[in-house]
């Protein structure tokens, strides 16, 4: 007897953790409930962990400032593996079973990618932080993002190479299994051939390849004076690491896919005379920029690179616009978010356009000597 | 010309590394006739042996060479050999007289454990395996590099797969370990330890993966908890195009898949390099079902 009532115990016991499982955190009427997908392991995991951190210190901010329609704001996390279907996964488990009211995330474009969908088809408001292939916003009016769009990464990168470098002969090395790395590619490409460059050859790899040495021998045979890795570090350092060992000695430039800590500690000196474009850096003197370095590294231990900057624009920005819906209604959100105008963020003034990108300035950083260092600015047309 | 001859020093120093990850895989098919999946994350566990290891011998031996860095790869070989005897007594002993699928999967599942357990203990981001040689280049043209890594590979390799000869066919160990894979039960009858032999083989393939691994990262020094996938996918692959069971055929196999990879990638398409290798092995079983070297063998009945 003693044995069914235990049994029956542990039926009961198991239904109701479902059943609590099932209504999540939407039970709790004092917090407004936030979700972020985020790369926290995986090829890209630094990124998704400085967004992650990025996003932690916005909340912290909006807290400590009394919270958000009289509520604190609570932030769900899920973990994407770097993986594109564990994106959707991800979102589709924060919308529909922890029901959050606005979704952050995620880097990578072919992420955010899988995840927009499922966010429009929700009315969730998402704000990429980091994701700049212009197909990511074109998703639905409900999505936005707080960086420039591949486009404008291009047109910088081509730019600094014609103007700045005053090279004329480039090649092209991307990642043909992720759709930033091509579109980057492509913009380059473009802009490149109308200032009257000349694009001698484009190669290709896979993310979490290892060996480049063929496509680099193969490109070392059209003489390019430099070559563009519009991929993301841990390839980006491979391969200029074994481009040098090739006696390749020409710059190699890349876009924000190369800003992370990790670009030179796998690299090491072969990446002396290479450079990136991206939204930010840490030396810029501005006292909004300054204080952000300063928390930051009072908490974490360490300087915040782009990606943290931009996971807490995407933090601010997304708080900015509830606190100015008065509502955590997604539709109200999406069109306070759609008025953003001139906000003061760490990563520039952003304003988002009627496309819902931000247009704001883009900043090339020059590595030398193990060290980065900001070479120059450039705006918007 | 030129062009052509720097591709093959790439091909050949990324083959001889498949060759000796294959050698491991071959070897354990040939005694126990089944695939140890988890093969590929011995050899990524042999990596971060290695990464944790020699920021305490370089120092030791006052820098990095060639000391320190053969003392890195034989203490490293010392481990994996221990964690794959660890592996075969906890996993696949218990299992041994069950069907060779269940032993199957549980190499799979040793295999995801090793990948995702890895990437709890060791942290999932990509990290610099410290450089065990100072490198240089030997051959310093401006079309043809050739640099003291390449060479360290492929001349180890080779040392290593002449050594193995030598244990294999040269010893009473290897003697006995070739008897076991002609047949388990007339060996033991004729007073062969099974368990101790089954054991060794596993001490030599880890040991190799080790090797392997030693040499993998000082090429291509990012490593990750996930890296042994696609070598151990390519190694497998190229154990069976060899013929598996078969030593000569793993490092043949190893050094045509490290060619092919690497010319395709230069000279067709580097989209098309896994279709066309892989392509090629299909062309090779279709006309020669137990690969290149192996001998066909009818089933037993």
């Amino acid at each position: 007897m003693a044995r069914t009532d235990f049994r029956l115990l542990s039926v009961v016991c198991i239904v109701f953790s479902f059943f609590a499982a099932g209504c999540g955190g939407g039970a709790d009427q004092n917090e407004v409930l936030i979700g972020e997908y985020s790369s926290l392991t995986g090829t890209t995991a630094t990124f998704g962990q400085s967004t992650h951190r990025g996003m932690l210190m916005a909340v912290d901010d909006i807290n400590s400032a009394g919270g958000l329609l009289g509520k604190t704001v609570k932030l769900l996390t899920e973990d994407t593996q770097s993986k594109p279907e564990e994106a959707a996964t991800a979102v589709t488990k924060l919308i529909t079973r922890d029901k959050v009211k606005a979704i952050v995330g995620e880097v990578a474009s072919s992420r955010s990618l899988a995840a927009a969908p499922i966010c429009q088809s929700n009315s969730i408001p998402m704000v990429s932080p980091a994701s700049t292939n212009p197909q990511v916003t074109q998703k639905g009016d409900y999505i936005f993002r707080v960086c420039y769009i591949d486009p404008f990464q291009g047109e910088v990168i081509a730019k600094f190479v014609f103007n700045s470098l005053k090279i004329r002969k480039a090649a092209i090395l991307k990642d043909v299994k992720n759709d930033y790395s091509i579109g980057l590619a492509q913009y380059f490409d473009e802009t490149f051939r109308k200032l009257g460059g000349e694009v001698a050859a484009t190669q290709a790899y896979s993310e979490g390849d290892i060996d480049f040495k063929a496509q680099l021998t193969a490109l070392k045979a059209f003489g390019p004076e430099a070559i563009i890795v519009p991929g993301y570090y841990t390839e980006a350092a491979l391969i200029v690491k074994q481009a040098r060992e090739l006696n390749m000695t020409m710059p190699f430039l890349g876009g924000d896919g190369w800003d992370s800590g990790k670009l030179i500690e796998i690299g090491g000196m072969s990446m002396n005379n290479t450079y990136f474009a991206t939204a930010y850096t840490a030396d810029d003197p501005s006292p909004v920029v300054q204080k952000f370095v300063q928390t930051y590294k009072t908490r974490f231990g360490e300087p915040p690179d782009a990606m943290a900057a931009l996971g807490y624009d995407a933090g601010k920005i997304l708080f900015d616009a509830i606190g100015r819906a008065q509502s955590d209604d997604g539709a109200r959100i999406r069109d306070a978010l759609a008025a953003t105008k001139g906000f003061v963020g760490v990563t520039g003034l952003i304003t988002i356009d009627p496309d819902r990108n931000a247009r704001k300035s883009a900043v090339i950083i020059a590595v030398n000597d193990g060290k980065l260092s900001y070479k120059e600015t450039i705006q918007p047309d | 010309m030129s062009e052509f001859l720097q591709q093959l020093i790439n091909g050949l120093s990324l083959g001889s590394i498949y060759a000796l990850i294959a050698l491991g895989y071959t070897m354990i098919y040939g005694v126990l006739r089944f695939i140890n999946f988890a093969h590929g994350d011995v050899f990524m566990l042999g990596a971060f042996a290695g990464f944790y290891m020699a920021p305490h011998i370089i120092p030791f031996f006052g820098g990095a060479g060639i000391l320190p860095a053969l003392t890195v790869m034989l203490l490293t070989m010392v481990i994996c050999a221990i964690i794959g005897v660890i592996i075969e007594k906890l996993a696949y002993r218990p299992l041994r007289s069950r069907p060779k699928l269940t032993v199957l999967i549980t190499a799979i599942g040793m295999s995801l454990f090793l990948e995702f357990g890895g990437q709890l203990v060791f942290g999932p981001d990509p990290k610099l395996y410290p450089a065990l040689l100072p490198s240089a280049n030997i051959v310093n043209a401006k079309d043809l590099v050739i640099g003291t890594n390449s060479v360290v590979v492929i001349l180890t390799a080779l040392v290593l797969m002449l050594i193995l000869r030598l244990i294999v066919f040269k010893t009473r160990l290897g003697t006995a370990m070739r008897a076991v894979s002609y047949d388990h039960r007339a060996a033991s009858l004729m007073g062969i330890n099974i368990d101790t032999i089954i054991s060794f083989t596993f001490i030599i393939g880890s040991g190799l993966a080790a090797a392997a691994a030693t040499l993998y990262a000082t090429v291509y020094p990012s490593i990750n908890p996930l890296m042994g996938i696609m070598p151990g996918l390519k190694a497998f692959i190229a154990a069976v195009l060899g013929g598996i069971g078969n030593l000569y055929g793993a490092a043949v196999g190893g050094v045509l898949i490290g060619l092919i990879e690497t010319f395709v990638t230069g000279y067709v398409s580097p989209i098309l390099r896994d279709a066309i290798a892989f392509g090629i092995l299909i062309l090779i079983l279709l006309f020669k079902p137990s690969g290149l070297l192996g001998k066909f063998e009818a089933e037993k009945v």
